[in-house]
């Protein structure tokens, strides 16, 4: 079988993505394109978990905090074989393993089940520790919105990842300017700098500073590392591309069609 | 029972390698041994309650069993939907242990009042409740409960009974059992102002420790009765049980903290005495509906 590039995997993913949400009448299509590149790449390149090693003592633990991005989360597991294509385009059906946010208690390779915003970083923070305590090398990945830092709980667990020195903990914040209809966060880099954490910002849409951040992140950081990631909700299709009306909403036959002739 | 807790936690963390300890900056004073002894195991993560439960959470996904202690309404209520989404939903098991319930902080005000705790672990799926009302009947339910699959929660009061029962976790104890038509069934350290009332009276008593799942088979034999139960919490979390095993008693009473503010200071004993919790209101609830 001829190895697709990352490229077209990705395009790929985005065309499945599109089917999926618009047979399912759910889904949510910006916050999953402006992460899909990132988690790619983890699972490519960077994480080690793989669906033979998904309950090793000694594997990377890997969170999606922002659990609405389940779509881009369930295809990246499709192509990684933690789950089947039928039971990714079954997404949101009634006997689905799949729901809207993902639970670790039905979908291999899911160690969280999410949905509510600004847990997803705290438990980590509970793994990273866990790890640490066992000496086990391990790494722990967690991606979160901007939108979702917010919550008080982020910038806590952030108190005690420093305060501990959990250098084995990395955390992507996928930087799609969600939060600029409410608080602005700028300067972010700055903030997340005095709180002690290694700050590397990127382009999360290119997957060669995705792999060397957080490769920099596996080999050398000697503190936790922060991967601020510039996105673009929507990424890759221009009607979508920072446009919030498609933050939670599925496209109708026209609009499918059209998405995925931009696509192709 | 703070003491108690010490002992047993320390005991625990000797025993069991995989035992953590997380502290909302209380009781930290108390366990600075352990902290000595355990410095990887034992952490005051500070007063940051949402937070800990999760990262408490995360323990438990790293193959650690933590326990989670700092007083009642700091833990329960500020930290619920932690409790409800990082534990309960995803099938996590974990310890939390508080004290400050209902009122033991009587003087502080609401803030440090917690009547509502029992009734809103109660509400979540996957959980136990338990109520210790002697420092010795702790160390026996959180030593059978605390490597399990489920939420455990134990409240820990302030005040304890006379002596402890040989009580058995998940099961209620029979303390008295004359064949009266009324039984008196009461939660942990409220016995002591029970055995108190009724030193005359012609009833039956049931004490409860285990809350939840609470052990409905022991009322079997007095269902024909009236059942009076005494519970030192807002709202029924025992009747909410009766009601769904269909084991409903002739006739039954409910006698539990009302769901308002606590406007008042002072002692805990003076809140008892307002709340109908101290001997003479106990007894005067009991003779009113006491069925001869």
């Amino acid at each position: 079988m001829l190895k697709l590039s990352d490229k077209l995997i990705i395009k790929k993913l985005k065309k499945e993505i599109l089917e999926i949400c618009f047979n399912a009448k759910e889904g949510h299509l910006g916050s999953s394109f402006s992460i899909l590149d990132i988690l790619y790449v983890l699972y490519t390149h960077v994480l080690d978990i793989t669906p033979n090693k998904k309950n090793s003592n000694k594997r990377d633990y890997f969170i999606l905090s922002k659990g609405h991005a389940s779509l881009a989360h369930a295809a990246v597991l499709y192509e990684k074989n933690f789950i089947k294509l039928k039971e990714l385009r079954s997404y949101c059906s009634y006997d689905s393993i799949l729901g809207g946010h993902l639970d670790r208690k039905k979908v291999n390779g899911v160690e969280v089940s999410s949905g509510s915003l600004g847990h997803g970083i705290s438990i980590a923070v509970g793994i990273a520790l866990g790890l640490k305590i066992k000496k086990i090398q391990n790494k722990v990945f967690v991606v979160v919105g901007d939108g979702e830092i917010n919550e008080g709980t982020f910038w806590e667990s952030l108190l005690i990842a420093s305060n501990k020195n959990l250098n084995n903990l990395c955390c992507i914040v996928d930087y799609n300017r969600s939060n600029d209809l409410s608080i602005k966060l700028d300067p972010l880099k700055h903030k997340l700098d005095s709180f002690g954490f290694t700050v590397l910002e990127i382009d999360g849409h290119c997957h060669e500073e995705i792999r060397n951040a957080t490769m920099f992140f596996r080999k050398t950081s000697e503190k936790p590392t922060i991967v601020l990631a510039n996105t673009i909700k929507g990424k890759g299709v221009r009607v979508m591309e920072n446009n919030p009306e498609w933050h939670h909403k599925s496209p109708n036959i026209d609009e499918l069609n059209k998405m995925i002739k931009e696509l192709s | 029972m703070r003491k108690q807790l010490i002992d047993t936690m320390s005991k625990t963390l000797e025993k069991n390698k995989e035992t953590v300890l997380l502290l909302g900056d209380i009781g930290v004073h108390g366990f600075r041994h352990a902290k000595k002894k355990f410095p990887n195991r034992v952490y005051n993560i500070g007063i940051l309650e949402q937070t800990t439960v999760s990262l408490a959470a995360g323990l438990k996904i790293a193959g650690f069993t933590p326990t989670v202690h700092t007083i009642a309404p700091f833990l329960i209520e500020r930290a619920y939907e932690q409790i409800k989404v990082d534990f309960c939903y995803q099938g996590l098991g974990g310890n939390l242990v508080t004290v400050g319930g209902s009122y033991d902080y009587a003087a502080l005000g609401c803030t440090h009042h917690c009547p509502s705790d029992v009734m809103m672990i109660n509400l979540l799926p996957n959980s136990e409740i338990f109520l210790p009302g002697h420092s010795n009947e702790f160390n026996n339910l959180f030593q059978t409960a605390y490597k399990n699959d489920h939420l455990s929660y134990f409240r820990l009061g302030e005040e304890e009974n006379e002596t402890h029962h040989e009580v058995k976790p998940y099961k209620n104890s029979i303390v008295k059992d004359i064949n009266a038509n009324t039984t008196i069934v009461c939660v942990g350290s409220t016995l002591k102002n029970v055995l108190l009332a009724t030193k005359n009276l012609d009833v039956n008593i049931i004490y409860c420790t285990t809350v939840k799942p609470f052990d409905v088979n022991s009322l079997k034999k007095f269902l024909d009765g009236t059942l009076i139960l005494i519970e030192p919490y807002a709202s029924s979390v025992i009747l909410d049980q009766i009601i769904v095993s269909h084991k409903m008693p002739n006739e039954i009473v409910s006698h539990n903290i009302p769901k308002k503010f606590i406007e008042k200071y002072g002692s805990k004993a003076e809140i008892d005495k307002l709340l109908g919790f101290d001997t003479k209101s106990i007894k005067n609830l009991i003779l009113k509906h006491k069925n001869n």
